[in-house]
This record gives structure tokens, sequence and C-alpha cells, in this order.
């Protein structure tokens, strides 16, 4: 029992992670709680269902339910989403910017752009449940008692190989270096030369591009729904806050540890309460540690 | 005739019962600059908690408690203010967004618990038979549901009245003064917290007492009535009025439930029954768009806040 909830802890808490990551980057960057950002993870879903319609999932491949095509689906969906990420921002968060709104304006304004997206994904998709593929797959017990499908393993490895490259890139490069000082202060890294403007499009694009393959795996193993990005958006923003304000790399331990602290609940409590738990994770960070795990202090005047 | 004149009467009292939410709503972002992403949560903890105070006890239930409607009332709000209380006080003294996180997520386990905790909400059904206040008073069905809309009426001018008069206050200019530069108002010696604290929890004791409203006046309660799509109802007729102003709150509420039941039986009239789920979604982008295009282009919504002038001066 345990064991198998772990497994579909990791599972759950990579795809959280990947997701999380452009919270952080919403939050540090731009300064904004992103409550749009769990409909850009549908919209990147819904853009890899799009492409599998024309090119199909792919004939199975080995264990796997699908071909090449669906990774190629993921590259569409990364993409498509990157760009209305980049695209909303232009059109909305930049305005609001330069007219220099209140953050919590532009809370506001997430909101806003949220109910639109996921209502246009409504129209044109419906409200049924869609699959990118209906192959069968039977689960490899990869411990005793512990049953995990192919596609699963293949997920989580790709979700562990992308967070590392992400994380080498803004350890390694010189944009991941502007990244971070744009995390640790937006007016200093722009006295400092890094051009402002063009990092936070480039923040916008990775965080719709990874929240766009997060939307793909919770696709592939679970199913699509034009609610499943919204119904994630609490546990995205758990995972962004446990890992720590002031920390890029927080993120994804934190959600992690969300799919985790999700899974192992229904061992103690009904299963109807699931999602409850990034709420009480949320709470009793924000009462005894609200800088996050790795994050530093922010506190509010008093 | 009595068909129009009856869809009036309920028309009216939805923007009322959604007017005094918009009212707590203000006073939290409007006036204390507190944003509240949580408002259909604290509206179903105070719909709930009347359900169950004021329903006639029933063995598959474990509250229903069949008190009086007053006592329901004051409970709804004593439930609400305590959930603000608990989430207040975990997030006041951070930044800005954490309490709109914390809100959010508390409505989303508030829809949870509802649809979970059988044995307190009923569940997904919900339950009905919920008492409606004074109705032995009145034989036919308009004369009480006017009966019903004056005493709402009588309701949002009480919580009217009382806003108006807190928001002018030397309380009310404090949480003006946060909302403008919290430093500046510390610097005063204003605890800001504390402030805050007080603003956050009686707006939404507010808004819990309009849960309470509305289900008393629909007579039922189910997790259906409370989707989080009311919250950005609320919020869109609070900015389309013009957030720190009373009046554009409660114009807000007309306004824009207006357009949203306008479209909403244009697009039963007009759209096959097939495609009535994306009928609704139109309607949800309608709604959104409205709120977007406010914000970019008219921030101070249609009446907004009166400049504040001291007596000295004017």
């Amino acid at each position: 029992m345990i064991g198998q909830a772990v497994a579909d802890g990791i599972l759950t808490g990579a795809i959280v992670a990947l997701g999380a990551i452009g919270i952080t980057l919403s939050l540090q960057i731009l300064r904004f709680a992103n409550f749009g950002h769990g409909d850009v993870l549908t919209l990147g879903a819904y853009a890899a269902l799009a492409f599998t319609a024309v090119a199909t999932a792919g004939a199975p491949t080995g264990p796997l339910s699908f071909g090449w095509q669906l990774l190629a689906a993921v590259l569409v969906a990364a993409l498509a989403a990157g760009i209305v990420a980049v695209a909303v921002d232009v059109l909305v968060y930049r305005r609001l910017r330069s007219r220099g709104a209140h953050n919590l304006t532009m809370i506001f304004a997430s909101f806003g752009v949220a109910l639109v997206l996921r209502n246009l994904l409504l129209l044109a998709w419906g409200p049924d449940v869609h699959y990118y593929t209906r192959t069968l797959q039977i689960g490899v017990e990869i411990l005793p008692g512990v049953r995990v499908l192919p596609d699963q393993i293949f997920v989580l490895a790709l979700a562990f190989a992308l967070v590392s490259i992400f994380y080498a890139a803004l350890r390694f490069t010189r944009t991941g270096m502007a990244m971070r000082a744009m995390a640790e202060s937006p007016e200093l890294a722009g006295v400092c030369g890094v051009e402002t403007g063009k990092m936070i499009r480039f923040a916008w694009f990775v965080s719709g591009a990874l929240a766009a393959v997060a939307g793909v795996f919770l696709g592939l193993t679970v199913q699509l729904r034009p609610e499943m990005g919204f119904n994630l958006l609490l546990a995205m923003l758990t995972a962004a806050i446990l890992g720590g304000t002031g920390s890029l790399v927080g993120a994804a331990v934190g959600g992690l540890l969300v799919g985790l602290a999700e899974n192992l609940s229904v061992l103690v409590i009904p299963s109807g309460y699931k999602t409850a738990m990034p709420f009480v994770i949320l709470m009793l960070v924000l009462f005894f540690r609200p800088q996050g795990l790795f994050g530093a202090m922010e506190r509010r005047s008093r | 005739m009595i068909g129009v004149l009856s869809y009036l009467v309920f028309f009216l009292s939805i923007v009322l019962v959604l007017g005094i939410a918009c009212l707590g709503l203000n006073l939290q972002w409007g006036f204390t600059g507190l944003f509240n992403a949580g408002v259909v949560g604290f509206f179903a903890v105070g719909g709930y908690a009347l359900a169950i105070i004021t329903a006639p006890p029933n063995p598959a239930f474990i509250a229903n408690l069949g008190l009086p409607w007053p006592v329901g009332l004051l409970g709804a709000m004593a439930a609400s203010a305590l959930v603000a209380l608990v989430i207040g006080l975990a997030t006041l003294r951070l930044r800005g967004d954490y309490l709109a996180i914390a809100t959010f997520g508390a409505a989303v386990t508030i829809q949870l618990v509802t649809l979970n905790w059988q044995s307190l909400t009923g569940g997904s059904l919900g339950f009905a038979s919920i008492p409606r206040p004074y109705s032995g008073l009145f034989d036919g069905q308009l004369g009480y549901a006017l009966f019903f809309l004056a005493l709402l009426a009588a309701m949002t001018a009480l919580v009217y009245w009382a806003l108006e008069r807190i928001v002018r206050s030397p309380f009310g200019r404090v949480l003006k003064a946060i909302r403008e530069d919290e430093t500046a108002a510390i610097a005063l010696g204003k605890d800001a917290r504390m402030f805050r604290l007080q603003a956050f929890v009686l707006g939404s004791t507010i808004v819990g007492l309009a849960g309470a409203l509305y289900v008393s006046f629909i007579g039922f309660v189910s997790p259906f009535d409370f989707l989080p799509i009311l919250t950005f109802q609320i919020w869109t007729m609070l900015i389309v009025g013009g957030s720190g102003n009373n009046r554009g709150a409660l114009l807000g509420a007309l306004i824009v439930w207006g357009l949203w039941s306008g479209s909403g039986v244009f697009i039963a009239k007009t759209v096959p029954v097939a495609y009535q789920t994306q009928g609704a979604a139109a309607q949800s982008i309608l709604i959104g768009l409205l709120l977007v295009v406010m914000l970019v282009v008219k921030p101070r919504g249609l009446i907004g806040e009166e400049p504040a002038v001291s007596r000295h001066l004017a």
C-alpha cells in the first residue's frame, strides 16, 4: 500500500513540479501569483491533442502506449503554450506593468485570462474527457506490490530530465544567471545591464512550455479535461510556496512533496479529501515557515 | 404579466444578495487592498451554516439543529468570520499575494468538504427543506417573494449604511491609508496587520451573511450553488461598478448580473440544447473579457472612489 502510494505520489509530484516552476518564475520575476498558469497547462495538453488528432499518437513503441508522434506533440504543445504565454503578457500583463499597476491587479487579470482560456478550450473541445491513445497497458511490478505503467516511467524520466536541464541552465548559462538576478531584484538586474524585457518574455515562454509538458504528461497518465489544469493550480501554488520564495530550485522539491503528501494522505483520510492536502500544507507553511523550505525571508513590514 | 413580475422580483433578489457579497468584498479590496480569491468559499460557509442551523432535525444528518432564522444568520456570520480569522492570521503578515493563494485554497477545500462530508452537508445532493423565514405569514407565492425582496432590501440598506459609517470613520481612513502607503500608515503608529485582519474578517462576515441570505432565499443548499465562477462574478461586479465605492459595488451587481442572466436567457433561446455547455462557456468568456478589458481600459470602474479631501480644505 505505502509503496504504491509513494510511486503514485512521485509521479503526481513530478507533474506538479514542472508546473510549479512556472509559478515560481512569475512569483519571483514578475512578482505576482499567476492564477492563469493552470489553464496554460490545459492549453498545452489540448495543443498536443490537436496535433495527435492529425498525426495520431503513433503505433505503440515497445512497452509504451504511443509512438514518436506523441513526442513531437510534446514539442508542439510546449511551443504553442510558450507562445500563448508570451502573447498574453504582451496583450495584458505588459500593459498593466507599464501603467505601474499593483501586483494584486495582475493577479486579478490572471484570473480573467484563466477564465477566458479555460472556456475557449471548452468551446473548442467540449466538456467531455479525451485521451491521446486508447491502447491498454499492463502495469509492471517494479517492487513487490508496486505496479507502474511503462508510460508513467517514461513521464517520470522525462520530467526528471527536463527539471535537471532547467536547473543546469539556470546555474551555468548567462541567461540563467540573468534570470536568477531578475528573481533577486528586477530593478537591480536592469541596472546591471540585464535586458529585463527580454528576460520577462523568456520567463513567460519557459513557464508556458514547462506547463504544457506537464499538461501532456497529465493527459497521458490520467486524461484530458478542460478543468485539468485549474484543478492542479492549488497544488502548483502550494509547491511554489513550500519550495520557497527567493529560490527557483525549491519549486521542484515542493512539487514532489505535494504530490507525495496527496497520495500518502489516502492511507489515513477518505480519498475525497486528497486534493485538500495542498491547502493543509499551505496553511502549515504559512503559519510556521512562510519563507518555504529553501527561501529567504520576505516579510511584509508591520 | 405575473410571470414577468415574479421574474423581476427573483432577479432583483439575487442582485441584492450578490450586492451584499460585493459590499463585503469592497471593504476588503476597495478600501483595504486585500485580495480575496475565495469569495465563494465564505459565501458557501455562510450558506451551509444557515442551512445546518435552521433545517429541521433529520436522522440522516449529524447537525440540522432546527433553530430560528435570526440565530441561523448570526451563526452563518460567525462561521465565516472564524474561517477568515484563521486564514487572516496565517497570511496577513506576508506578501499580499499569499492571502490570494490561501483564500483560493480555502475555497477549493470548502468545496471538497461540502461534497464529501455527507452527514453534515448532504454531499453532492445537498439538502432541501430549509425553512423560509416568516413564510407562515403569507399565502401567495408572489406575496412572499415581494416580502423577501423587501427583507433583502432592508438588509442591503443596513449593510450599506454600516459600511458607509465604517469607511468614513477614523477606522476607515486608516484602512485607506494602509492601502495607499502602508509604510506611512505604520510610521503614524497604526498596526497595519491588526487593521488588515479586522477588515478582512469583517468583509468575509458580510460575504457569509450574503451566502446565508441566498440559501434562505432558494430554500435548499448544494455544492453546485457555490462554484468557483461565483468568485469571479462578484469580483467583476466590483471592478465594473467601481471598487472603493459602495454605491459602485451595488451598481456593479445590478449590471453584471443583468448581463449574466440576459446572456444566459439569450443563449438558452438561440443555442440548440446539444450545445448548451458551449453556450455557458461563451458566457464565461464574456465575463472574463469584461473584467480584463475593464482593468486595462477603465480601472476605476463606472463610478470610482470619491476623492478624499480633508474637510479643512474643502
